[in-house]
C-alpha cells in the first residue's frame, strides 16, 4: 500500500514539473505578445497600414514595408518551394542511400542552422556582385530563398516519409512506372505536410533581418519598387531602424510597436494560414 | 515431378538471391504451372517472401540487391536487359500480406492501375471496375459505395479489394505474399474460395504460413528452409507421401 502511494506522489510531481515548464514557456510568450500588442495596437490605423513613412519617418505609415515584405516573400518562395519539393522528392524516392547521399543529407541539415547573416554575406556576394542583380529586390528574395531551402527541403523529405510504403509497392506492382507511383500514390498524401513545412520556412524569412540587410533591404525609399531590380523597404528592417538607429528614437517608439505587431500578425498569419491548409486537405482525402 | 500435364507458365532455374552479402535463395528451382496454384510453405525467414518477389521483380527496389540465375516466364527470362519491368508488373500482379488499399475511393482503387496504363474511357472504367469487383466477389457487398474510401472497408474486405485491384489490369500471374496472415477466418475462407475460382484463367503462386491453407487451395507445393527448396511436388503428394524426412517433420508440426 505504501509503495503504491509513494508511486503516485512521484507520478504527480513528474507531472507538476512537466506542466509548469509548459506553463512556463506559454507565459513567456503571452508577455511578449501582451506587450508588443499593448504598446503598438495605439500606432494601427488605416493611414498607418497604407500610407509611406513621413517626416523622417516620424510620423505616417509603413505599407511600403509591408508591400515590400510581401514581394520579398513571394520571390522567396518562387525559388524555395519548387527547389526544395522537388530536392526532397530526388532524395527520399529515387536517390539510393549511399554514404554520399547521407552526406548530402547531413550537409542540408548543417545549412539550416546557419546564421542569416552568413546567407546575408553569401548572398551579397554570389547574387549582388557575381550575378550582378545589385542590391535589389530580387537578390534579397533569392538569398532569402537560399535561406530556407534547407528548411524546405527537410520538411518536405518528412513528409514524404509519412506515406507509407505500401502505397509504393502496391502501385508499382501494379505497372506503374516511378514517376506515375510518386506523381498518383506518394504526391497526394505528403503535400500537405510538405506545404505546412515550407510556408511555416517562409515565414520566418518574411521575419529576417541579416539576409536582406545587404542584399537589397533600403532605409527609406519614397517609392515602391517597380521591378526586380530595384531596392524595398521591410518590415524587419524597418523594424530594426526605428528601435536602433533612428535619430530621435523616443519619438519614433510607438511607430517601432505597431511595426512589430504587424510583422508578428502578419507572420502568425502565415502560419495559421499552413495549419488551415494541411487541415483542409487532409479532410478531403478522408 | 509429374510436370507434363500441363504447360509450365513460371520456371525458375538455379535462382540465388542476395540481400547484400547475405544469401536469401540458394539454387531455387521450381515450375509453376499454367491455370495452377503454387503454394510455397517454410518456416519464418526461409525465404518464401523473397523468392515470389523475385517473380515480379519486386525487390528491384530494395537496395544492395541481387539475383542470379533464371526466372523464365512463357520461356522469357524476366531479368534481361530487354524486359521491361513495368510491362512485366502489369502481367504479374500481386497481393501483399497486410491490405494496402489506397486511401481513395473504392472506385479509384480498381480504377487505378487501368488510369496508369491511359485508360480514359468512363464507360469502360465503369465496366472493368464492376467486372474486377465481381471477379474478386465483393461487387455485391460495395456496389452501393463505391465512391466511399476503401479505409472504411473491413480487413477481409480490403485484401479482397486488393485482389479486385490486380484483376483489373487482367494480369496473367497473381502472386499471393501470406494473403491471409492478417484477416480473421471467415475472410480467410472467402479469399481462399476466391483463389480456387481465379485459378481457372490465373496462374497463381502463394506464399502461406498455415499448412492447411496450401492442403486446401494448391495444386503444387513447394517446401522451403533457409533459402534452400527442400521439397516440389504436387500438393497431395507432399502431404501424404513426402520424400524428404524434413518436409515430413515440418507438414507433421514437428518444427517450424
Amino acid at each position: 500500500m505504501k509503495r503504491v502511494t509513494r508511486k503516485k506522489i512521484v507520478q504527480a510531481l513528474g507531472f507538476l514539473a512537466l506542466r509548469a515548464a509548459m506553463g512556463l514557456v506559454l507565459a513567456v510568450l503571452f508577455l511578449f505578445l501582451y506587450d508588443i500588442g499593448s504598446k503598438g495596437a495605439g500606432s494601427i490605423s488605416w493611414e498607418f497600414l497604407s500610407k509611406a513613412p513621413r517626416k523622417g519617418m516620424t510620423a505616417g505609415g509603413i505599407f511600403p514595408a509591408i508591400f515590400g515584405t510581401f514581394l520579398v516573400t513571394v520571390i522567396t518562395a518562387f525559388l524555395a518551394v519548387p527547389l526544395g519539393m522537388s530536392a526532397a522528392i530526388y532524395l527520399n524516392e529515387y536517390a539510393k542511400q549511399t554514404r554520399l547521399t547521407r552526406l548530402i543529407r547531413l550537409s542540408i541539415r548543417n545549412l539550416s542552422g546557419v546564421p542569416s547573416i552568413v546567407y546575408g554575406l553569401f548572398g551579397v556576394i554570389l547574387f549582388v556582385n557575381i550575378m550582378s542583380f545589385g542590391t535589389s529586390i530580387l537578390s534579397a528574395g533569392l538569398t532569402l530563398g537560399l535561406m530556407t531551402l534547407p528548411w524546405t527541403i527537410t520538411a518536405s523529405e518528412e513528409a514524404l516519409k509519412t506515406v507509407p510504403n505500401a502505397y509504393r509497392e502496391g502501385a508499382l506492382a501494379l505497372g506503374a512506372t516511378k514517376w506515375q507511383m510518386i506523381r498518383t500514390n506518394v504526391l497526394p498524401y505528403s503535400v500537405p505536410g510538405m506545404l505546412t513545412g515550407t510556408v511555416l520556412g517562409l515565414a520566418r524569412a518574411a521575419g529576417e533581418t541579416a539576409p536582406i540587410l545587404f542584399t537589397g533591404a533600403a532605409f527609406f525609399l519614397p517609392f515602391l519598387p517597380r521591378s526586380l531590380g530595384d531596392q524595398f523597404m521591410a518590415l524587419p528592417y524597418h523594424l530594426y531602424i526605428m528601435a536602433t538607429q533612428h535619430h530621435a528614437i523616443l519619438q519614433v517608439r510607438p511607430l517601432a510597436y505597431g511595426t512589430a505587431l504587424v510583422l508578428i500578425v502578419l507572420v502568425l498569419g502565415l502560419n495559421m494560414t499552413a495549419v488551415i491548409v494541411r487541415y483542409r486537405l487532409r479532410r478531403k482525402q478522408r | 515431378m509429374n510436370s507434363a500435364e500441363t504447360a509450365i507458365k513460371i520456371r525458375t532455374r538455379d535462382l540465388d538471391f542476395y540481400y547484400g552479402a547475405a544469401r536469401a535463395l540458394k539454387k531455387v528451382s521450381v515450375d509453376c504451372h499454367d491455370r495452377k496454384v503454387t503454394a510455397i510453405i517454410g518456416p519464418s525467414g526461409c525465404g518464401k517472401s523473397t523468392f515470389i518477389r523475385t517473380l515480379n521483380r519486386m525487390n528491384d527496389v530494395i537496395a544492395g540487391t541481387r539475383v542470379d540465375g533464371e526466372i523464365l516466364i512463357d520461356g522469357q527470362n524476366i531479368n534481361a536487359p530487354e524486359v521491361d519491368v513495368v510491362e512485366l508488373r502489369r502481367r504479374v500482379g500481386m497481393v501483399f500480406q497486410k491490405p494496402n488499399p489506397f486511401p481513395k475511393s473504392i472506385y479509384d482503387n480498381i480504377a487505378y492501375g487501368l488510369r496508369i496504363n491511359g485508360m480514359r474511357d468512363r464507360r469502360k472504367l465503369e465496366e472493368t471496375v464492376e467486372k474486377s469487383l465481381r471477379g474478386a466477389a465483393l461487387w455485391d457487398e460495395v456496389k452501393d459505395r463505391l465512391d466511399e474510401n476503401a479505409f472504411a472497408l473491413s480487413g477481409g474486405q480490403q485484401q479482397r479489394l486488393c485482389i479486385a485491384r490486380s484483376l483489373a489490369v487482367e494480369p496473367e500471374v497473381i502472386l499471393f505474399d501470406e494473403p491471409c496472415s492478417a484477416i480473421d477466418p471467415i475472410a480467410t475462407a472467402k479469399v481462399e474460395d476466391l483463389i480456387e475460382r481465379l485459378k481457372s484463367t490465373y496462374t497463381v503462386v502463394i506464399v502461406t504460413h498455415n499448412m492447411q491453407q496450401a492442403a486446401r487451395v494448391s495444386d503444387y507445393t513447394a517446401f522451403m528452409m533457409l533459402g534452400e527448396l527442400v521439397e516440389f511436388d504436387q500438393t497431395e503428394k507432399i502431404f501424404t507421401n513426402p520424400a524428404n524426412k524434413l518436409t515430413e517433420d515440418y507438414i507433421t508440426g514437428r518444427f517450424g
